[in-house]
């Protein structure tokens, strides 16, 4: 019989056909419970099952991660599978469902996972575990998947599967454990020659006594984490099958297109609505606090009715709020430099800023959503399906459960999908609510997508560096705007006097995490400074950090590989130039070398990228390759081109026109090499991001002696003054 | 307005307004959502199809302008069950990641391929000029160097 206990995190049960179900956290602790699970406890939430073993030897394997490209239920399959010993290529991987049995609370883990023993491992993640369930929390977000969900949770999981399995082979032999043997979804015992799969023995296997702190495997006796499967996503990706948010459909289903109040608080003063109403195909249009929508039986009519209506919106009183006024509070803000030694032989200062930017996903927001009498239904594809649950619910005047959401492909992330920034739901449900009981596909136009963001938020930083008769730096600090922590402002050299201080300049502008988050804007500001103390220094600006970095052998090792990656040292025609770049984020560590030429009209071509990574291990080492380079693709994107404007308090920019992305003849080449230190695993999604904008700006102030602070790059002037050499 | 035209091989007839993109027939009209929306303004080349054989960005071209023409979305690349060439280096090299942009890029690399099959990476650089967000570039080059390689 299965059983449930107070005390173990992990909890099993038995499915109806003698399959083997394993859970982690969350409903172990719910009263103990025995007997058989039927196949759709699942989906009715009567059971957080991570692992499914059933008796035609296939596991299936549910991750509570969304996929958006990164490959994160792969790589969270292949961490269980590895544990379990399992034959990869009887593994399924699944989406969790948004229930709150799978509400998932491993990404607290991020915030001092490492430090918290054994026992209290458990209790704090059940009382997180506890929280999420009540605020209703699934996230795929902050480069923390593998991490965190992966390494606390999925390896665990399947570890005590093992376990479990390897005790019901024990009997069934009459043998001792320790005598058996795992591999491929089979248990050996060499004695006897006896063998049986996971698929025979799962029946059995639910009524062992679940192993609470089961044994991890070690890395040298890994099989399948450190190999490079093909994704699982990608074949329909391919062929057009791909499901994504905004192609969802349902028989009956109408289309909305809307319009937004332009300044964020803005409201919906008025619109005259009969121009739209007598369109062909227009089933109705909806005024709502802030929009407009017009809703009708293809999105092409929705669209073409609502552009017959002249809304008028206020402004929230933001109506003189710009690019100017922000950055000028954020001088005003910033002060005088920070103050440095007075004995100090050469003090240099500088100021930096960056813009906001959209995440400007490929799939602009979109969702469909049904509401009738009993709740509503939300097909989308976020970085969050139970907060898109909360957000929609909260919209409808609804309780969570009486809302049910599926998530489908995300077309890009980036944290624009991340809850509490899922404002496309809940207009969504309001729309659809109005519409009731049909269901309404909502798309929001470039234009809407691009000026209804949650930017990355405009920064400003105000430096100052001493060094001393040796040339060695005595003092390094800031002064910044628009958004800091510690980690962003982290610096790994060994600095006597190191300071970064937060400058308070409110505006109201609506912002969010974008990629990388604050390490975006200062990975630029902080390697861009100390490449300007290297030169100041006269000292090569790989070996003035070098030298500061005799306390970091981790941040040491990873610029040293990098040098030699890019041959650093070997020399380069004129106007071509390397810059270099170290930063932290997520817990892995990247350095980064830029190759640029700059011709003499001022073209910028950025010819290689290398990144060399310390993320501890690398799971699907080629997904996790593709990760880097993403990073510095959408990094590089934003420090050549990528800028957000605010005039009359409102987003300038509205399409890619204005708005531009680097194209495959921008694109460098990109070569990605993993340190494997063995420490604590470290993100990928973002920390490729940070390094990138300071590898090219120092690399194109060694072509050409010009230094940019600003970005985006193409607003700065390159052209060399003599232009004829 | 009655449009007739060839959709992946099929005769279709569309009743819409003759300035309704391409695009939205045939995601909307036609259910074919392999084709995507990403700008509306011909800049990302998500929405790109074959127009009698040469590429086209679908969200810029009025149903009435193709009325009696061959459409080729992603859906009809290839025949049912198998896969184009291009289909297959970009599952060989592992090259989408959030795949939004893939439909479109793909559709790109084969008409070019078509056109040329043995393209410098110049000729290369100028007519793919698709937007990706995840950064795929890298992969689309070497897939694209691998196909023209092969006869």
């Amino acid at each position: 019989m299965g059983k449930w206990t107070r005390r173990a995190f992990i909890g099993t049960g038995t499915l109806v056909g003698g399959g083997f179900v394993l859970g982690v956290v969350g409903a172990a602790f719910s009263p103990s419970r025995h007997g058989v699970v039927s196949d759709d406890a699942e989906s009715k939430g009567e059971l957080n099952t991570w692992i499914t073993v059933t008796p035609d030897n296939m596991v299936t394997i549910l991750v509570p991660h969304c996929e958006m490209g990164q490959g994160a239920q792969q790589a969270l399959a292949m961490m269980a599978a590895e544990e379990m010993d399992a034959d990869w290529s009887m593994v399924r991987v699944k989406e969790a469902p948004a229930l709150d049995a799978y509400a998932n609370g491993y990404v607290a883990r991020a915030v001092g996972g490492e430090s918290i023993p054994g026992v209290l491992g458990r209790a704090f993640d059940y009382g997180t575990y506890r929280l999420v369930r009540w605020y209703g929390l699934q996230p795929t977000g902050g480069s923390m998947s593998v991490r965190t969900t992966g390494r606390f949770g999925m390896t665990v999981a399947g570890a005590a599967a093992r376990e479990m399995l390897v005790a019901a082979a024990a009997e069934r032999f009459g043998a001792t454990p320790s005598e058996l043997t795992v591999s491929r979804s089979q248990v050996h015992h060499a004695g006897s020659g006896k063998s049986a799969t996971f698929g025979e023995l799962a029946a059995a296997a639910a009524k062992q006594s679940v192993p609470s702190s089961p044994a991890l495997k070690s890395g040298d006796t890994y099989t399948i984490r450190r190999t490079a499967p093909p994704r699982p996503d990608i074949p329909s990706k391919v062929n057009g099958q791909a499901i994504y948010g905004i192609d969802f459909t349902l028989p009956g289903m109408l289309y909305a297109a809307v319009e937004i109040a332009p300044v964020y608080g803005g409201k919906l003063v008025s619109v005259d609505t009969a121009p739209a109403e007598s369109m062909p195909g227009v089933k109705g249009v909806v005024k709502l606090e802030e929009a407009v929508a017009v809703v009708a039986d293809s999105y092409w009519r929705a669209r073409t009715a609502l552009a017959n209506l002249e809304p008028t919106f206020d402004d929230a009183g933001h109506g003189g709020v710009s690019s100017q006024t922000i950055f000028a509070a954020f001088d005003q803000a910033l002060g005088a430099p920070p103050e440095m030694p007075k004995d100090a032989a050469t003090v240099i200062t500088a100021d930096y800023q960056v813009p906001f930017l959209a995440h400007a996903t490929m799939e602009p927001m979109a969702c469909t959503v049904r509401v009738d009498g009993s709740g509503a239904e939300v097909w989308a594809g976020t970085q969050d399906p139970l907060n898109a649950r909360a957000t929609a619910a909260s919209a409808l005047g609804l309780n969570a459960r009486q809302v049910a959401v599926t998530n489908l492909l995300v077309g890009g992330g980036f944290g624009r999908k991340l809850p509490f920034s899922l404002d496309f739901i809940g207009l969504g449900a309001r729309i659809a609510k109005a519409m009731s009981p049909a269901p309404v596909k909502m798309i929001w136009s470039r234009e809407t997508d691009m000026q209804h963001g949650y930017y990355r938020p405009a920064g400003m930083a105000r430096f100052a560096g001493a060094l001393g008769g040796d040339g060695k730096p005595l003092a390094v600090a800031c002064h910044y705007a628009g958004g800091g922590d510690g980690e962003s402002v982290f610096m790994p050299y060994t600095i006597a006097d190191k300071r970064a201080d937060a400058k308070d300049a409110k505006h109201p502008i609506r912002t969010g995490a974008w990629r990388s988050v604050l390490n975006s804007q200062h990975g630029f500001f902080k390697e861009a400074f100390i490449d300007e103390l290297a030169y100041a220094a006269k000292a090569d600006p790989y070996t003035f950090r070098l030298n500061l970095l005799s306390e970091e052998p981790r941040f040491r090792a990873v610029l040293e590989r990098v040098a030699a990656m890019a041959d650093w040292k070997s020399p380069l025609p004129p106007r071509e130039g390397r810059g270099i770049s170290l930063v932290e984020s997520f817990g892995s560590i990247v350095g980064q070398v830029a190759h640029v030429s700059v011709s003499p009209d001022g073209a910028l071509r950025v010819k290689h990228v290398y990144a060399a990574v310390d993320c501890g291990d690398v799971v699907n080492t080629d997904a996790a390759t593709a990760q880097v380079e993403g990073g510095i693709i959408f990094g590089l994107s934003a420090a050549m081109k990528g800028e957000i404007t605010i005039a009359g308090g409102r987003v300038v920019e509205s399409n890619f026109h204005d708005h531009e992305m680097i194209h495959l003849s921008d694109a460098p080449q990109i070569t990605v090499e993993f340190i494997h230190s063995g420490h604590a695993l470290g993100g990928l999604g973002e920390p490729g991001v940070p390094p990138v904008a300071s590898a090219v700006t120092n690399a194109i102030f060694a072509a050409t002696g010009i230094r940019i602070r600003r970005l985006p790059i193409k607003n700065q002037a390159l052209r060399s003054a003599a232009a004829s050499t | 307005m009655a449009i007739s035209l060839t959709v992946n091989g099929r005769p279709r007839l569309l009743d819409l307004e003759p300035d309704t993109p391409l695009l939205w027939a045939l995601r909307d009209a036609l259910g074919l959502t392999g084709t995507k929306f990403g700008c509306g303004i011909a800049a990302c080349g998500a929405c790109t199809v074959h127009v009698d054989g040469q590429p086209m960005r679908s969200c810029s071209v009025p149903v009435v302008a193709v009325e009696g023409a061959s459409v080729t979305t992603i859906e009809g690349l290839a025949p049912e069950g198998s896969l184009h060439p291009v289909q297959q280096a970009w599952i060989d090299h592992q090259v989408p990641q959030c795949g939004y942009c893939q439909s479109g890029m793909i559709m790109a690399v084969s008409a070019l391929l078509a056109a040329e099959p043995h393209p410098t990476d110049a000729k290369v650089d100028e007519a793919i000029t698709n937007i990706c967000r995840c950064g795929t570039f890298a992969r689309v080059r070497r897939a694209i160097q691998a196909l023209a390689r092969t006869e």
